[in-house]
């Protein structure tokens, strides 16, 4: 299996090689994996690769599924101009 | 900023049927939907349904959404619609930013019935990226809406009745389905799908998965293997199936997105398809005047995200001041269909579920 053409996260193009890679030096969890590869922080917001990568975290520290924690959601959950937001606050005290 | 007594975020099944009881019990509603027209997922569901004639039984996915979104447009002085616009972020004081066409705008609700349903689960394996590889939802979009063939040789992983049924519909539209391959041992599905496509001579393999997609610039083969109980390939007996498009129909994961960004509390339960919030019987998750209704609080048919849309609209209305006159009646009526449609040993794991996110 080559685990470098298996892709986790499609929008950042995150491969399973890569999070083996970071999994190997210690980072086992999710918000620690985002902040190194971007992983689940492009246009689906880890609508897609949420599940595989807990599932490859839950089976490297071998626990159940359900005790690895996903990602923290924040606003905004698509790209908004800033032009679009100066123009919805400008009549804003 | 724009204030408004319910904001119902999703146009689908559930969200449709929400506004629909919220209006009758008086209750004014604005539905954001990010799609450009309503009925979420209903639009491509050719197929007619099953359940009681309640639920619209025996009427097409299609048909449904054209009732629900009829129903919906029959409150113009009530109801409010937005389409084409997508809610970017959700705050704790239920503030929603919302982009429609560039413009953003800030609405605060009293209360949100949060209807944003689920998405479709994708497989790890080699060259998953590869042109040619769909979900099944994507195909059904593909072909129902917009007439589009996906490919003209196809196989089909995942035997739940979404492959099930996308397979079939592929089959009508004269695609050349080769196989359905399934990781578990027994199929997924109801029998009745499973049996129309065994007729037509389609082989459902049963502890079967996909380990490699091969080609080029796009999809022209790929390798299958036998699993074991333990959901292992089994080394030996990989065959080669020849196919210009592959289907993944592995189930669906709710959307929950916008909870987690208030933070409501959430648990994950394999049975409910992944993360969903905690809920009171009344559907209200653990941020007040914040509900949940349909798929996003745990994957099922349409037939009970639509129930769950009539009951949480009226719980809604109830809560902020408009009882409907009917009120007890209605509500007992529509969690006794919902028993219904979960009972069997087809809803058990539903059941189950629903139990563990119960607060």
């Amino acid at each position: 299996m080559n685990e470098k053409n298996i892709i986790i996260c499609r929008c950042e193009d995150v491969t399973l090689q890569d999070i083996y890679r970071l999994m190997n030096e210690g980072y086992t969890s999710f918000e620690e994996l985002k902040r190194i590869l971007r992983i689940g922080m492009g246009p689906c917001q880890g609508n897609t690769c949420g599940q595989l990568l807990q599932r490859e975290i839950a089976k490297f520290l071998e626990v159940p599924l359900d005790q690895v924690k996903t990602q923290k959601v924040r606003p905004l959950t698509t790209g908004v101009k800033l032009k679009s937001i100066v123009e919805a606050t400008k009549n804003e005290r | 900023m724009i204030e408004k007594d319910l904001v119902i975020i999703g146009g689908g099944p559930s969200g449709l049927s929400a506004a629909k009881t919220a209006a009758e019990s008086g209750l004014s509603s604005l539905i954001i939907e990010r799609d450009y027209k309503l009925g979420g997922q209903l639009v491509k569901q050719t197929h007619m349904f099953f359940g009681s004639e309640k639920q619209y039984a025996k009427t097409r996915g299609i048909d449904i959404a054209k009732i629900l979104i009829d129903d919906v447009l029959s409150y113009p002085n009530l109801i409010e619609i937005m389409t084409n616009t997508a809610v970017v972020g959700l705050y704790n004081d239920k503030v929603i930013t919302i982009l429609h066409e560039e413009k953003y705008s800030k609405i605060k609700a009293r209360a949100i019935i949060i209807a944003t349903g689920a998405s479709e689960k994708v497989l790890a394996f080699e060259n998953n990226d590869m042109p040619g590889i769909y979900g099944a939802g994507a195909v059904q979009t593909l072909m129902n809406v917009y007439g589009v063939l996906p490919g003209q040789d196809v196989v089909m992983v995942g035997s739940g009745n979404i492959g099930l049924i996308v397979s079939y519909q592929l089959l009508q539209a004269g695609v050349n389905v080769k196989c359905v391959l399934e990781a578990a041992g027994t199929i997924g599905g109801y029998k009745v799908h499973a049996s129309k496509l065994k007729r037509l001579g389609v082989d459902i393999k049963t502890s079967t998965s996909v380990i490699k997609a091969v080609g080029g610039e796009c999809l022209q083969k790929i390798i299958t293997s036998k699993l074991d109980e333990k959901w292992n390939f089994i080394p030996g007996t990989e065959e080669t199936i020849e196919l210009d498009a592959l289907c993944v129909s592995v189930g669906l994961s709710p959307l929950g997105n916008l909870l987690s960004m208030i933070g409501v509390e959430m648990k994950y339960v394999s049975s409910l398809g992944g993360l969903v919030p905690m809920i009171s019987h009344s559907h209200e998750t653990s941020v007040e005047n914040v509900f949940v209704a349909g798929d996003v609080s745990g994957v099922e048919e349409a037939s009970s995200a639509i129930v769950e849309g009539y009951l949480t609209g009226l719980i809604v209305a109830q809560k902020l001041g408009f009882e409907h006159p009917n009120y007890e009646v209605l509500i007992q009526d529509l969690r006794s269909q919902l028993d219904n449609l979960r009972s069997g040993p087809f809803g058990e794991k539903t059941r189950n579920g629903l139990l563990e996110i119960m607060r």
